[in-house]
């Protein structure tokens, strides 16, 4: 039996373990942006909190995936259910791109805009939404894509703890040595990085500012 | 010195004693104290580090004097709201500074918006300015800063800060970043400009005939402190060493094109 084959057998389960991924990464990534963004911004407006906080997002990053989920497991509520876990991990891992991108977009914001915009007499959450944000979107955006593509392979490693997603076939095919259920979980999740990959990129192309 | 240091009726802006230090300790300005009289253009003329824009900056509060006070409308800045202190003083800069992501007309109808004008008002008022500036409004509402020339550029920046008719305009060498051509182009512009709206203006610069040019006063700066005030022709037979020296730099200029 081939792959292929193997893939049209199994399309209801592989679909199923494809979109619980979908739902993890999704949930990972508003998670990561509603944090990172702000957090991003902090670290533009007070320099002294970027060591801090670039620090900590940066610790969270060498800690290995497997590791991290373990520790999670005893905590209260957090533990209680497996995609809490993986989903409190995955968001863990996505922070440090979205930060670190929302910041540098925010200081490579052009200091005689700025100067402009504070000289016409505009406050500074005018000066944030209408200005810096928006001219900082598309590389707060690539920060977005590297941490969706990050946060759709690490995300496989959920499936260790329960949480599903299309690592239960990686993980179940690597306890039966089955390659095909290894690249059953692998290639949906290679081109759905692909996907993300692209179509990220796309839009970030889009809200480039023109120079 | 000629500097007139008592605040006359028709004094505006006045500067008292005003000085600034930064928190390192190094002194940018100190005792400066003079006046700018409603409707004239006082041109901030001095070498680069002299405390020019510092001096400029003092007025619409984006930085505060650590030593003295500098009033605006009789009142010290620190007085004022910043922000409406701001919206009621146009404020010119070398790199316009215009907004990238902001078509010309998003760009010069910033404040009016921010004002909250009803839109109707806004738009008239934006194609008045690109008029004022001597642009063609069908032509130019819909581009983009990147989509315009320097002296293109240079003109909405102007239209910009006229937006909500301040009666106060702020000009940091707004001319510096130009070809000498379109240079001249627009002085003249503002010239003519000025002629008909009658602003409050200090424009800093660094270039001897636009100061002469444009300023119905010269204040001339060096090292962080005030070396006199000057109508152009007092600057032009002024003994005070410093003056001289950008006076002798003109003539210097002239020698050289009448030997050609």
């Amino acid at each position: 039996m081939n792959v292929l084959s193997f893939f049209s057998q199994h399309g209801g389960e592989i679909l199923q373990a494809t979109l619980e991924h979908v739902w993890l990464v999704g949930a990972t990534m508003l998670l990561a942006i509603a944090i990172g963004i702000p957090l991003g911004i902090l670290v533009a407006r007070r320099p002294w909190l970027s060591k801090p906080i670039l620090g900590s997002a940066n610790i969270a990053e060498t800690i290995p995936s497997l590791a991290l989920l373990g520790f999670l497991l005893p905590l209260p509520w957090l533990g209680d259910r497996a995609d809490r876990i993986a989903i409190t991990a995955l968001t863990l891992y996505a922070l440090l791109p979205i930060i670190r991108n929302t910041a540098a977009g925010i200081t490579g914001v052009d200091p005689a805009v700025r100067e402009a915009a504070r000289g016409m007499g505009m406050t500074p959450l005018q000066i944030l939404f209408q200005v810096e944000l928006p001219l900082s979107l598309s590389t707060v955006l690539a920060g977005v894509r590297v941490a969706t593509v990050l946060t759709i392979g690490v995300a496989t490693i959920a499936a260790a703890v329960g949480a599903g997603g299309l690592g239960e076939f990686i993980f179940r095919g690597l306890a039966m040595v089955n390659d095909r259920l290894i690249l059953a979980g692998a290639i949906p999740a290679a081109v759905l990085a692909l996907a993300a990959d692209f179509l990220l990129g796309v839009l970030e192309h889009r809200l480039r500012p023109a120079r | 010195m000629t500097a007139t240091t008592s605040a006359g009726p028709e004094a505006i802006i006045e500067f008292r004693g005003a000085g600034y230090r930064l928190s390192s300790g190094q002194t940018l300005l100190q005792g400066l104290s003079f006046t700018v009289r409603r409707g004239e253009t006082l041109v901030l003329l001095g070498r680069s580090g002299a405390g020019k824009t510092t001096a400029l900056r003092l007025i619409n509060r984006l930085v505060e004097p650590t030593d003295g006070q500098v009033l605006v409308d009789g009142r010290s800045t620190l007085e004022w709201d910043p922000i409406a202190l701001r919206r009621q003083i146009g404020y010119v800069i070398q790199e316009t500074g215009l907004f990238p992501h902001y078509t010309v007309e998003q760009n010069i109808s910033l404040v009016p918006r921010l004002d909250g004008w009803p839109p109707e008002r806004i738009r008239a008022r934006a194609e008045e300015l690109l008029a004022l500036v001597g642009l063609d409004a069908a032509q130019f509402l819909r581009r983009y800063p990147h989509e315009l020339s320097g002296g293109q550029r240079q003109r909405i920046g102007v239209a910009r800060a006229l937006a909500a008719d301040p009666p106060i305009l702020l000009m940091d060498e707004p001319f510096g970043a130009l070809d000498p051509l379109t240079r001249m182009e627009i002085r003249r512009e503002f010239l003519a400009l000025q002629e008909r709206l009658k602003k409050t203006v200090v424009i800093v610069t660094h270039d001897t005939s636009e100061a002469l040019l444009l300023g119905t006063r010269v204040a001339l700066m060096e090292g962080g402190a005030l070396k006199g005030l000057y109508s152009p022709k007092e600057f032009l037979h002024s003994r005070e060493p410093v003056a001289a020296a950008y006076v002798d730099q003109l003539h210097a200029l002239e020698e050289f094109e009448g030997g050609q």
